[in-house]
């Protein structure tokens, strides 16, 4: 048996596949087609929770999302916090346990798959009750690509809960699963509405299936859906009014107990009192008395109910209200009297009841209409705010969002708007088939927000502990907007965003101030408008593929190496290469050595390489760099400087003249798109009759820097038919030849200043030309020598020891600055009297006096003593083995005219000395670059 | 020309199966084109290439063993088969003569996967926001995308589609194909 209040038969539940499962403790079993709350409320469990800030005992209010009080920590399967009873579908083994406000995550990686997907139609219906389905049938009919969402396990909506035209839902059903060009997506929550009809969804896809999800399939999906056109059928959502004790379980709304007692077979209690501002909780009524609920009375807000008709044997009380609930962890009475100018008056009636069934009206879902950049209005008939029509997205609005409440108008109007997302797109939809409905006659309903009582046991927002009192209190203090009050007293904050309190809070703030509910508004909406679980958003990108991983032509021969590797930017490259034992000072030293002193290598085919050609090629490049291009012979190479129009440094790199028309430019590493980027941005908006191409070819190319003194000999070897000699191949120049058997282009630039080439070979070549140079022996070295090297030579690294606010003149390189060219993207700023001042922080060396290892980024001041006047920051630091000891480069003001003197470094316990010099510490003289 | 057992392809060895088969499609020759589209030279070069510069936007255009994908209003990547690049180069240069253009062979680049399958689009709508539906991107169509975070070229031929990919991202995206496709080697 799944529980005593379960009806004997009806419902959508399976009653042959019962499911065990556990709540606080207690072995309970529930029926396939359950919730949690449905399970609870079968087993007679109705406190489940506890509010977050007053400790009240909370049952279960609603049916469906906006439950403001059931919330659970579900335990097994998986630990996930904070979910609505009412949300989660009950499958066998699971565990959870009420929450009061706070739930925790799981202590260790959740095992499951989440991923995201993106999705593009004509139309999309967001929900698929009866408007939804209507909207979806016709538009599909007009074979538009359509995608219908909808946050339940089975399509159907408010008539799942009803039990109505269920047939008919399954025929539309079944019609738009049949259709090719047609997605229904169920369990998918639309969560976030942006702009140009780009709504995202998630789908909780094996959430409902317990430990028996399969592994390889994803359990939560984003959905990205770029719609032409969108039809809002996301409905309405009943409302609570302010009263005494109004949290008490037992308390729920009306249309929640019909959907327990339709949807789910299950009786919310014995014994019903019905508080009401409207007819719709008439026939929630009559249905749970012909389930063998009594109902006790119906309290009518109103004073002539019209249409109303209570079940036999109940009460029809029109003017009452209720006056006082009594019980604590679950009401057995409730106390009505009646209502006479907002007061109560007359006598008492108490009346026995485990059960408080409440509609103070229903609210539009407007949602992702604000969302959508919508405005809600207020209806005085409703007594609601509904979307105002004027939204500026390529939408529709069909059903009770749009303030329509009988099944007849949710369907006409569902068809109506399906047919015109349809057309507005380019399609001819059909006629729709559309069940016959009656149309009930309708007495208006009244807006009521409060009834006298306690204010500071009157619960507004349920989920925040938010009462009248702490309203009275709000607007108390002079706050006058919605927004304010709402942030004051975290009303409408909940992670339920106030789907049941909303209105209610402006409502009564309205009241308290004597202004019209219309004229103060709503809140804003804002996305996600149910939670969404960070699992989710982040999906697949997790790990390694939360952002690309770049790697050359040789990375897997640099891993068999045993390479430690250094981001820079998405590459992996080498960082040096540790042989038996070493520790990174001792392999970064044997590998200076080995360029220093003998032969080294290293991959560099990540810097960025650009192929510029065009008849005004060399005028674009003398434009783009500080120095002077087009006086480069082709054959030739020359280092240059980039800067942006304010003078400051850009990127360096190399040029190397391949004809008259054309170049290869090479830039840093992380800068290869950004200067790409450049080049267009400049050709196309500044310079358009400049007659110029550029390409990117950073990957058409593998690049091995070969270094050292013995590099002539080992190059001369490996390319018999290349002049290697010091004149044959002068210094900057290139030569196309033949290396290792492979078509190369070698350049001798060096990075070190040692004797050094760069040999360039197609990135398919580029593991037949290291493993060549492998073979005799030549020491290969990381990014962390190549660093000490070019250090030693008081090379800057741009990005390293610039910042975005260096001059080409404060590195050392106004020779790379020319005085003859008439303009190029800097010059102008050359001349500002900020970027002229002589006392800029310029590049210098350091030595420290103790040898320490100065942190990176280590402050310079100029005395030991306070005051601690700032002079600058280290740049980059090192162990030299060249030199023998510890150096660093720095900015430091002014810091050319300083050579020789004593400043002090910040570090960790105190300050150390250290010496200023220049910044090129090795071979000032420029000897060895020659070999 | 050098010896070209020495080449590795940056996928070299890549296939998966399932219901989207995936694999390598190596040493393509590929060209970067560049000029004027309303010019003579790209008349020319569509002469000589036997099909013309395709001219609208995300399209591509092919003869033989060699096609033109559109890639912005005056650029095209020219593909064709492994060992064409020397011949395609000179053939684009000579029909280009004085005009201005760029002809650079980009042959090693990119690399290209082609992936297959009756359930392709759905794996390349987990990581590319392009609507790749048949209405709207046809036989023939291409677009310079992202696809799981990497660029890529998105072209769709006639029974598959063939992700070209720069070849530094290349293990990136084969390692993210192959677990997107994890969903779509078991039958649902």
């Amino acid at each position: 048996m799944s529980g005593a209040f379960r009806t004997a038969r009806g419902g959508l539940v399976d009653r042959d596949r019962p499911l065990r499962f556990r709540f606080d403790g207690v072995e309970y079993e529930g029926l396939q087609g359950d919730t949690l709350a449905s399970a609870l409320l079968a087993n007679g469990v109705h406190h489940v929770a506890s509010s977050i800030r007053l400790g009240r005992p909370r049952g279960v209010f609603a049916a469906g999302v906006e439950e403001p009080n059931a919330l659970v920590q579900i335990e097994e399967p998986f630990p996930e916090p904070m979910l609505p009873a009412t949300t989660v579908e009950l499958y066998d083994g699971l565990v959870a346990r009420g929450l009061r406000g706070r739930g925790r995550l799981a202590d260790r990686p959740d095992p499951a798959r989440y991923d995201a997907t993106h999705a593009h139609c004509d139309v999309l219906v967001v929900g698929a009750g009866p408007a939804g389905l209507a909207a979806a049938a016709v538009a599909a009919s007009s074979g538009a690509r359509v995608i219908v969402v909808d946050d339940q396990p089975r399509p159907g909506g408010s008539l799942l809960g009803a039990a109505e035209h269920l047939d008919w839902v399954a025929s539309v059903a079944g019609g738009l699963r049949a259709a090719p060009e047609v997605r229904l997506l169920t369990r998918t929550t639309a969560f976030g509405y942006y702009d140009d009809n780009h709504v995202v969804a998630v789908e909780r896809r094996t959430n409902h299936l317990g430990a028996q999800a399969p592994a390889h399939r994803s359990r939560e999906r984003v959905w990205r859906i770029r719609a032409r056109h969108v039809v809002l059928a996301t409905g309405a959502h009943e409302r609570s009014l302010a009263f005494a004790d109004n949290d008490r379980p037992g308390v729920m709304l009306a249309g929640a107990a019909q959907t327990y007692l339709r949807r789910y077979g299950v009786r919310p209690g014995r014994r019903a009192v019905v508080l009401t501002t409207n007819d719709s909780a008439y026939a929630v009524a009559r249905d749970l008395h012909a389930a063998g609920v009594e109902i006790a009375a119906v309290a009518d807000l109103r004073d002539s109910p019209g249409a109303g008709r209570a079940p036999h044997g109940a009460e029809l009380l029109p003017g009452w209200a209720v006056a006082g609930v009594t019980g604590a962890d679950r009401i057995s009475a409730v106390t009505l009297r009646r209502l006479a100018g907002g007061a109560f008056t007359g006598p008492e009636l108490r009346l026995d009841a485990d059960l408080l069934l409440v509609s103070g009206g229903w609210n539009p879902v407007g949602a992702l209409y604000g969302q959508a950049g919508g405005r809600l209005a207020y209806d005085d008939g409703l007594g609601a705010f509904r979307p105002d029509g004027g939204c500026r997205q390529a939408l529709e609005v069909a059903g009770s969002v749009a303030g329509t409440y009988t099944l007849k108008g949710c369907l006409a109007e569902g068809a109506a708007a399906g047919a015109r997302a349809a057309e507005a797109t380019g399609f001819r939809p059909g006629e729709p088939d559309l069940p016959e409905t009656a149309d009930p006659e309708v007495t208006p309903g009244v807006a009521v927000w409060t009834l006298p009582g306690d204010p500071a046991t009157s619960l507004v927002d349920l989920q925040r502990d938010v009462t009248v009192a702490d309203i009275a209190r709000a607007t108390g203090t002079g706050m006058r907007s919605a927004e304010h009050v709402k942030r004051y007293t975290t009303a409408g904050t909940a992670h339920d965003q106030g789907r049941t309190s909303g209105t209610l809070t402006s409502g009564i703030v309205a009241e308290m101030l004597g202004v019209n509910v219309g004229d103060l508004g709503t809140t804003t909406f804002r996305p996600p408008y149910a939670p969404v679980s960070f699992a989710a958003l982040a999906g697949r990108d997790r790990g390694m593929r939360f952002d690309p991983v770049r790697v050359t032509a040789l990375h897997a021969w640099h891993v068999a190496a045993g390479a430690l590797f250094e981001n820079v930017g998405q590459w992996k490259r080498p960082w040096y290469y540790p042989r038996d034992g070493e520790d990174m000072a001792a392999a970064v030293l044997r590998e200076c050595r080995a360029a220093r002193e003998g032969v080294a290598m290293m991959d560099a085919s990540t810097l960025g390489k650009i192929d510029v050609r065009g008849a005004d090629a060399a005028v674009f490049l003398d434009r783009l760099y500080t120095n002077m291009i087009s006086t480069l012979k082709p054959g030739a190479i020359r280092y240059g400087v980039m800067c942006r129009p304010d003078g400051m440094v850009l990127d360096d790199g190399t040029v190397i003249r391949l004809a008259e028309d054309r170049f290869l430019v090479t830039t840093t590493t992380g800068n290869a798109a950004v200067i790409l980027d450049w080049m267009e941005e400049w050709l196309q908006t500044e310079w358009p009759q400049l007659r110029v191409y550029c390409t990117s070819v950073t990957e058409q190319w593998a690049t091995v820097a070969l270094v050292g003194p013995e590099s002539r000999e080992v190059l001369a070897s490996l390319a018999p038919g290349l002049d290697v000699s010091r004149d044959g191949f002068g210094f900057m120049t290139w030569r196309d030849t033949t290396v290792a058997g492979l078509d190369a282009r070698v350049c001798r630039i060096s990075f070190s200043g040692e004797l050094a080439y760069e040999i360039n070979v197609s990135w398919w070549d580029a593991l037949a030309l290291w493993e060549a140079l492998a073979e005799r022996g030549i020491t290969p070295y990381g990014t962390q020598t190549m660093h000490v090297l070019r250090a030693e030579k008081g090379y800057p690294i741009i990005g390293q020891d610039t910042d975005g606010t260096v001059t080409p003149h404060d590195l050392g390189l106004g020779w790379a600055v020319s005085r003859t060219k008439a303009d190029f993207i800097g010059k102008r700023s050359f001349t500002r009297t900020d970027t002229a001042r002589t006392d800029r922080k310029q590049l210098v060396g350091l030595l420290p006096d103790g040898g320490e290892l100065l942190p990176e980024g280590a402050h310079l001041v100029a005395a030991a003593e306070p005051p601690l006047t700032a002079l600058g920051h280290v740049t980059s630091s090192y162990h030299s083995a060249a030199l023998g000891r510890t150096f660093a480069l720095a900015l430091i003001e002014g810091g050319r005219d300083l050579v020789g003197r004593t400043v002090w470094a910040t570090l960790d316990d105190g300050l150390a000395p250290v010496t200023i010099t220049g910044a090129v510490l090795y071979d000032p003289e420029g000897a060895r670059r020659d070999g | 020309m050098a010896d070209r057992n020495f080449r590795h392809s940056p996928l070299e060895g890549f296939s998966s199966g399932g219901a989207v088969a995936m694999s390598e499609v190596p040493f393509l020759a590929q060209i970067n084109l560049r000029l004027d589209p309303a010019g003579p030279a790209a008349a020319a070069v569509g002469k000589d290439l036997g099909v013309a510069l395709p001219r609208r936007g995300g399209t591509s255009a092919t003869s033989g063993d060699v096609s033109v994908l559109w890639l912005g209003p005056d650029e095209w990547l020219v593909v064709g088969p492994p060992g064409a690049e020397t011949r395609l180069t000179a053939l684009l240069e000579s029909a280009a003569g004085a005009a201005h253009a760029s002809v650079v062979d980009v042959s090693a680049q990119r690399t290209a996967v082609a992936l297959r399958g009756p359930r392709v689009r759905e794996l390349l709508a987990l990581g590319c926001s392009l609507d790749l539906h048949p209405r709207v991107f046809g036989v023939g169509d291409c677009a310079q995308t992202m696809l799981a975070h990497a660029p890529v070229v998105v072209w769709r031929r006639e029974s598959e589609f063939w992700i070209l990919v720069r070849a530094s991202f290349a293990g990136h995206l084969a390692a993210w194909l192959e677990d997107a496709g994890i969903e779509f080697t078991v039958r649902d």
